[in-house]
């Protein structure tokens, strides 16, 4: 957990250059760059959903318009005519709520048990859950894939939650945690004649929050961003999410030329997830990071 | 945890069952059981119709002679080389200009993750909006300075190129995030002793910062390797359908996808994916032994 915990907002003395009374066009030059950097990460965005705001005759307009005048939401309202978006939205946040909650309790009673139960052979076995993190993505759809049509799980939300609840990665990181509470609460609280299940609920739990916020955000943005494996397992309009059905907009026999189309549903599919990140910056940084070390 | 009566014997794997087993039998299931029967597969020869048949080494024969394989695998390659150096530069400077403390800069921090969030499948969407020939903005910048722009995602060379800069453009605050994490591990010290000195900023970065940051680096540049290796979507859904950039450009994963769910090849498709495995696991051994301490966490 140490990687994850150094990363907080720079303190004065952390920064590696300390700059007392810059001149003038340092300070411009500095501005400059500041407001290019932000122009080049959200102009796309922007550009994005001004695009979904347009009707089609504006979009294929020489030079393009940047603003849209007039707005309309005619791109929307087409979407929702070839896509039902409430069911494929209520899919996405499903299935990413769903599995997020049961990744995180099952990551957790593992971690568990690798954390603070001994017994022979745990060294052994967690040496097993480190090495399936190794395996690419890609070795793992195919046999998944054959493994959800014999179950008869084929466009089931089964098949999009139940895969990908047991994580390896969930585990190691919360074991890690866990590792870092001291023993003295629970030798205590077991002195007091509390057992596991209580130690588990009322202290290692409440004590790793952050941890479960970090796996939490990662995990439901694997869930909601996913997009490889629900290709072939999440076909039908039922169970199809977002990003499914968003592709399909532009690659698939429905594809579409009306980019307002596209990029309505771009928006749809971004937004929320934009909006979680701005309201909770720290999990998804330090998700991130955890993920890297995942490699 | 000292051994007490309550934790011994039958009692202790009630306990074990309890917390593991929920776990364990859901890895096995589904992550151990489908590795075991891919690499299964791999020797088989299988279209989900007929029985598996099993073909020894056939499929990595085949595989060897395999033009389609050799030519994502140079794109693959040749992708890598591209972006890599880009990112990885690209990513050190924005974390240098990052990590210096101004009003305003924590907002700047956040703007560039916000693409770092974003699923892969948007950004393709907005970059294949933003790259089209006619109606995109990048033509039409170049326009503006009298340039012609390209076809770009119809054309298999500029595809390339437009595909590089999106990702990088959807990594780099990824890459800065981890050099930010470096650059904050280097201790205030070495820069005051260097100032004191008399040291200016240039000499710092080049004696100091630079050095320091070497195991980051190490460690970014792998990062990027295991994940460029397996680049899916931007492949998948950027070049224009039916153009020559969508019949020509596949990497490894497209390729094993296509095997396994166009031409229902799983055995095949199979085999291809543990040669991709083979490959990355070759880099995470490099990395294993060259650097053990930045992949495992101190406190374990």
């Amino acid at each position: 957990m140490n990687r994850t915990d150094t990363f907080r907002p720079l303190t004065a003395t952390e920064a590696t250059t300390t700059q007392r009374g810059t001149a003038l066009p340092g300070q411009i030059v500095r501005l400059m760059a500041m407001g290019l950097i932000i122009g080049l990460m959200v102009l796309p965005f922007l550009w994005m959903l001004s695009t979904s705001l347009k009707a089609q005759e504006y979009i294929l307009q020489t030079p393009p318009q940047l603003i849209p005048n007039p707005i309309t939401l005619e791109s929307y309202t087409g979407l929702a005519e070839r896509i039902d978006l409430v069911r494929t939205f209520f899919n996405s946040a499903f299935v990413a709520l769903v599995g997020t909650a049961g990744q995180i309790v099952i990551s957790a009673m593992s971690a568990y048990a690798f954390a603070r139960l001994e017994w022979p052979g745990r060294n052994q076995v967690f040496l097993l859950y480190l090495t399936t993190m190794m395996i690419p993505a890609v070795v793992m759809v195919i046999p998944q894939f054959i493994l959800v049509r014999n179950l008869g799980w084929m466009n089931t939300y089964a098949a999009l939650i139940v895969p990908g609840l047991f994580s390896a990665f969930g585990t190691f990181l919360l074991r890690q945690a866990f590792l870092t509470i001291p023993k003295d609460f629970e030798e205590a609280a077991f002195v007091d004649g509390a057992n596991h299940i209580t130690i588990f609920w009322r202290i290692i739990m409440p004590l790793s929050l952050p941890s479960l916020a970090t796996l939490g955000v990662f995990s439901f943005m694997g869930y909601w961003n996913n997009y490889l494996y629900p290709l072939f397992v999440a076909r039908r309009d039922e169970v199809m999410t977002l990003p499914i059905a968003l592709a399909t907009l532009q690659a698939g026999p429905r594809a579409l030329t009306e980019w307002n189309m596209v990029m309505a549903g771009s928006v749809i599919t971004v937004l929320p997830i934009l909006v979680a990140y701005l309201l909770a910056q720290r999990w998804f940084v330090s998700g991130a990071i955890s993920s890297g070390i995942k490699g | 945890m000292s051994r007490m009566s309550w934790n011994s014997g039958i009692h202790r794997w009630k306990w074990v069952a309890l917390f593991l087993l929920p776990g364990l039998i859901g890895l096995s299931l589904f992550v151990l059981y489908p590795i075991a029967s891919s690499f299964w597969l791999a020797f088989q020869d299988w279209n989900l119709l007929r029985p598996p048949e099993f073909v020894g080494l056939g499929n990595f024969q085949e595989l060897a002679q395999d033009d389609a394989f050799w030519q994502a695998l140079s794109y693959t390659l040749s992708f890598i080389v591209l972006y890599v150096p880009i990112v990885f530069i690209a990513g050190l400077g924005l974390a240098l200009f990052l990590n210096q403390k101004f009003p305003g800069m924590l907002i700047v921090r956040a703007s560039t993750f916000l693409p770092v969030v974003a699923s892969w499948v948007v950004v393709s969407l907005i970059w294949k909006w933003i790259f089209n020939p006619a109606y995109g903005l990048v033509n039409f910048a170049l326009s503006l300075i009298g340039i012609q722009g390209p076809a770009w995602l119809f054309e298999p060379q500029t595809a390339v190129y437009a595909m590089v800069i999106t990702s990088v453009w959807k990594d780099v605050g990824y890459i800065a995030l981890l050099y930010l994490g470096g650059l904050q591990n280097i201790s205030e010290s070495y820069y005051e002793a260097a100032r004191i000195d008399g040291a200016n900023r240039w000499r710092c970065l080049r004696h100091i910062t630079l050095p320091l940051l070497t195991p980051t680096m190490f460690f970014v540049a792998i990062t990027l390797l295991i994940n460029y290796f397996q680049m899916f979507e931007q492949v998948w859904l950027m070049p224009m359908r039916d153009s020559a950039a969508d019949r020509q450009v596949e990497v490894i994963v497209t390729e094993v996808v296509k095997n396994a769910f166009s031409y229902s090849r799983m055995g095949y498709a199979s085999a291809m994916s543990w040669v991709l495995f083979a490959l990355i696991f070759a880099i995470t051994f490099v990395q294993l032994r060259l650097q053990k301490r930045w992949v495992f966490y101190e406190s374990d």
